[in-house]
C-alpha cells in the first residue's frame, strides 16, 4: 500500500522533470505515445493480469473511441468531448452487450471470441468508406473544449501525463478496493471465489467494460492528438502490440503495465533503421519474454529485491 | 438462379476446402498437445509463397511443391522445439502467446526477404473452365477438392491403420498413459507439428492460383481454420472438414447474396453463434470439465 504510493511519486517526479530532459518535439512525440499505450495497457492488464481473463481484440475498443472522434466530429459537427464520452459509452455498453455470453467461455474460447469481436469492428471501419474514409483512414479536428485547443506535443504532453497519473492512482485504489480483492481471488481460483460469495460473471463483465471504456477514451485522445486515424489502430497487430506491452511488463503489475509501454513504444523508434524487422522483433520479444520471464519484468525485478508484488 | 446458386456453392468448398485442411492442422496440434497454434496460418502462406520462390527458380511444379510442403514441415518441428518444448507445462493463454509470437516472427522474415507484394503462379491443369448445369467450375477447383479428399483419406488410413497413427491418438487421449505404454509423446508432439505445417502449406499451394498470395494472408487463413475447428467440433477432425466446408459455404453465399464487402465478418460471427449456443460444435467430443 505505502509502496504503491512512493511509486505513483516516483513516476509524478519523473513526469515533471522529463520535459526538461526531452531536447525536442520528437521525443515530446515518443514520450507522448508511450504515455498512450500505457493507459491502454493499465486496463488491459486489469482485464488479463487481474481477472485472468484474456483479450486478443481490444484494439477494437481503441479504435471504436478513435472514429467515434473523427467521425462524430467530421461529419455530424459533434463537439470534440460529446464525441468522445459517446464512443467510451458505445465501447463499454457493446462489452457489456457481449460480454456475458463471452465468459461463459474459457481459454481458446475466450481469445477467439476477443479476436473475432476485434475483427468484426476493423473489418466495419474498412468497409464503411463514406464514413470513415475506408483503409485510407481520415483526418481528425483538433481537441477543443471549453473555449481551449490543444495543439502541439508540448501542450499534449502535460494533458497526457496528467491523464497517466491519475490512471495509475485510479487502478491503485480499485486493486486495493473489496472490488480488486475480489478480481484478485477471480484470477486465483474461480470456484474457490464463487465459493466465498463472489459474483464471478458480474465482476468480470464489469472489468471487461471498463477496460473497454478505458481503451474507447485513450483512442479518442490518440485521434485528437495524431490529428488522423486508420483502420491499423482498431487491427489484429495493435491488439497484439498491446498484449505484449502487458506480458512483458507483467501480468497483474500496474508499474509493470508502465514500463511495457514505454519499452515496446520505444522499439519501433530503435528498429526503424532495419525497415521490416518491426515484426520479427515484436515475435521474439513476445516468446522469449513468455518462456524465461513468465512473470513480466516488473514483477520479477521486484521478487529479486526482495519488494514481493 | 440455380445456377447462380451452385456457383457461390463451388467457390465456397473450393475455399472451404483450405480453411478445413487448416483446420485439420489446429486438431492434429490440439489432440496431441493441447496447444492451439496461432501460428498455422503461417504455414498456409508459406505454402503458397515458397511455391511461387521456387517455379521462378526454374524448378519443374512437382519439385517447386514437394519443397514448399517439406520446408514448412521443418518450420513446424522448429517452432515446436524452440518454443513450446521450453515452455512445457505454461499455461493456455501463455501458450496462445507463444504461438503468436512464433507466428509473427515467420510473418516478419517472409516480409523481410519476399517483400510485401502479392504473387501467384498458373493453375495446374489450365483455367478453362468447365460447365456443370449452366455453373462454372474451375479445374484448380477441382485439385483443391480432390487434394483435400486424399489428404482426408490418407489421415484417415494413418491413424486407424498404423502403429504411429495409434500412437498419436493415445496420446491425445491420455499423454501420461501413452507413456507408460511406450509411447515417446514428445516425438509425437513433434510429428503433429510436422504434420499440421504440411498440410496446412497444401492448403497454401493449392489455393494460391485461385486467390494470389503475399505474406500477410496467413492471418485470415489461419483464423478463419481455426473457427471451421471449432465450428465442427475442437479436436474432431470429420468436424474440422465438415466446419470448413461449412464456412467457406456460407461465406460464399453471403459474399453473393448479401455484400462482399462484409465477407470476411462472415465466420466471426458464425463462431459467436456457434459458442454460444454450441460450444462443442457440431461434431465435438462430450466433456465435462473437472474442478
Amino acid at each position: 500500500m505505502r509502496r504503491a504510493r512512493i511509486g505513483l511519486l516516483v513516476l509524478a517526479a519523473i513526469l515533471l522533470a522529463l520535459p526538461l530532459a526531452l531536447p525536442n518535439a520528437f521525443y515530446f512525440d515518443v514520450v507522448n505515445r508511450m504515455a498512450i499505450n500505457a493507459i491502454v495497457v493499465l486496463g488491459l492488464n486489469l482485464l488479463i493480469g487481474f481477472a485472468g481473463q484474456i483479450s486478443l481484440g481490444h484494439a477494437g475498443f481503441f479504435g471504436i473511441g478513435a472514429y467515434a472522434s473523427a467521425v462524430l466530429t467530421t461529419h455530424f459537427g459533434w463537439s470534440p468531448l460529446a464525441a468522445l464520452v459517446a464512443g467510451a459509452v458505445a465501447a463499454a455498453l457493446l462489452a457489456l452487450a457481449i460480454a456475458p455470453p463471452i465468459f461463459r467461455l474459457r481459454g481458446h474460447y475466450l481469445a477467439m471470441a476477443t479476436l473475432g469481436l476485434g475483427i468484426v469492428i476493423s473489418i466495419v471501419i474498412r468497409n464503411e468508406a463514406t464514413y470513415t474514409g475506408g483503409p485510407d483512414g481520415m483526418p481528425v479536428p483538433p481537441l477543443a473544449a471549453f473555449g481551449f485547443e490543444i495543439g502541439g506535443e508540448r501542450e499534449w504532453y502535460w494533458v497526457l501525463a496528467g491523464l497517466l497519473l491519475f490512471s495509475v492512482w485510479a487502478c491503485q485504489n480499485l486493486i486495493d478496493s473489496p472490488f480488486g480483492r475480489a478480481l484478485r481471488a477471480l484470477h486465483g481460483s474461480e470456484v474457490a471465489s464463487q465459493v466465498v460469495g463472489v459474483d464471478v460473471t458480474r465482476y468480470k463483465v464489469t472489468i471487461f467494460a471498463l477496460s473497454a471504456f478505458f481503451a474507447s477514451i485513450v483512442g479518442s485522445l490518440s485521434a485528437h492528438y495524431v490529428g488522423f486515424v486508420t483502420p491499423n489502430c482498431a487491427e489484429f497487430f495493435h491488439s497484439v502490440e498491446l498484449l505484449t506491452m502487458v506480458i512483458v511488463g507483467g501480468m497483474a503489475s500496474v508499474f509493470g503495465s508502465v514500463i511495457g509501454a514505454v519499452l515496446l513504444t520505444a522499439l519501433p523508434q530503435a528498429l526503424a533503421t532495419i525497415e521490416g524487422w518491426e515484426t520479427v522483433a515484436f515475435g521474439v520479444i513476445l516468446i522469449v519474454s513468455m518462456i524465461f520471464l513468465p512473470k513480466g519484468l516488473v514483477p520479477t525485478l521486484a521478487a529479486k529485491i526482495g519488494w514481493g508484488r | 438462379m440455380l445456377a447462380q446458386l451452385l456457383q457461390f456453392v463451388f467457390s465456397g468448398l473450393t475455399v472451404g476446402a483450405t480453411y478445413a485442411l487448416a483446420a485439420l492442422g489446429f486438431t492434429l496440434i490440439y489432440n496431441a498437445s493441447h496447444v492451439i497454434n496461432f501460428a498455422q496460418g503461417e504455414f498456409i502462406m508459406l505454402g503458397g509463397i515458397l511455391t511461387v520462390v521456387f517455379l521462378a527458380s526454374g524448378l519443374p511444379l512437382p519439385v517447386a511443391i514437394l519443397l514448399a510442403l517439406l520446408i514448412p514441415a521443418v518450420a513446424g518441428v522448429v517452432i515446436e522445439k524452440l518454443t513450446i518444448e521450453p515452455a512445457k507445462g505454461a499455461g493456455v493463454e501463455s501458450l496462445i502467446i507463444i504461438t503468436i509470437g512464433a507466428s509473427l516472427v515467420v510473418r516478419g522474415l517472409v516480409q523481410v526477404w519476399f517483400g510485401k507484394g502479392a504473387a501467384t503462379f498458373p493453375a495446374f491443369s489450365g483455367s478453362t473452365p468447365i460447365a456443370v448445369a449452366g455453373a462454372a467450375l474451375a479445374p484448380q477447383s477441382l485439385w483443391v477438392l480432390g487434394s483435400m479428399a486424399v489428404i482426408v483419406v490418407a489421415l484417415w488410413l494413418f491413424f486407424s491403420r498404423t502403429i504411429a497413427g495409434k500412437g498419436i491418438l493415445a496420446t491425445a487421449v491420455d499423454p501420461l498413459a501413452a507413456q507408460l505404454v511406450g509411447i515417446n509423446t514428445q516425438r509425437v508432439l513433434l510429428v503433429s507439428f510436422a504434420l499440421a505445417a504440411a498440410i496446412g502449406a497444401a492448403g497454401g499451394i493449392l489455393l494460391t492460383p485461385i486467390t494470389m498470395t503475399s505474406y500477410d494472408v496467413g492471418i485470415m487463413l489461419g483464423l478463419k481454420g481455426f473457427v471451421a475447428a471449432v465450428v465442427g467440433g475442437l479436436g474432431s477432425g470429420p468436424g474440422a472438414v465438415i466446419g470448413g466446408l461449412l464456412v467457406g459455404v456460407i461465406e460464399a453465399l453471403t459474399a453473393g447474396y448479401v455484400s462482399s464487402a462484409y465477407k470476411d465478418a462472415v465466420p466471426f460471427v458464425l463462431i459467436f453463434v456457434i459458442l454460444f449456443f454450441m460450444p462443442r460444435g457440431l461434431l465435438g467430443p462430450k466433456t465435462t470439465e473437472r474442478v
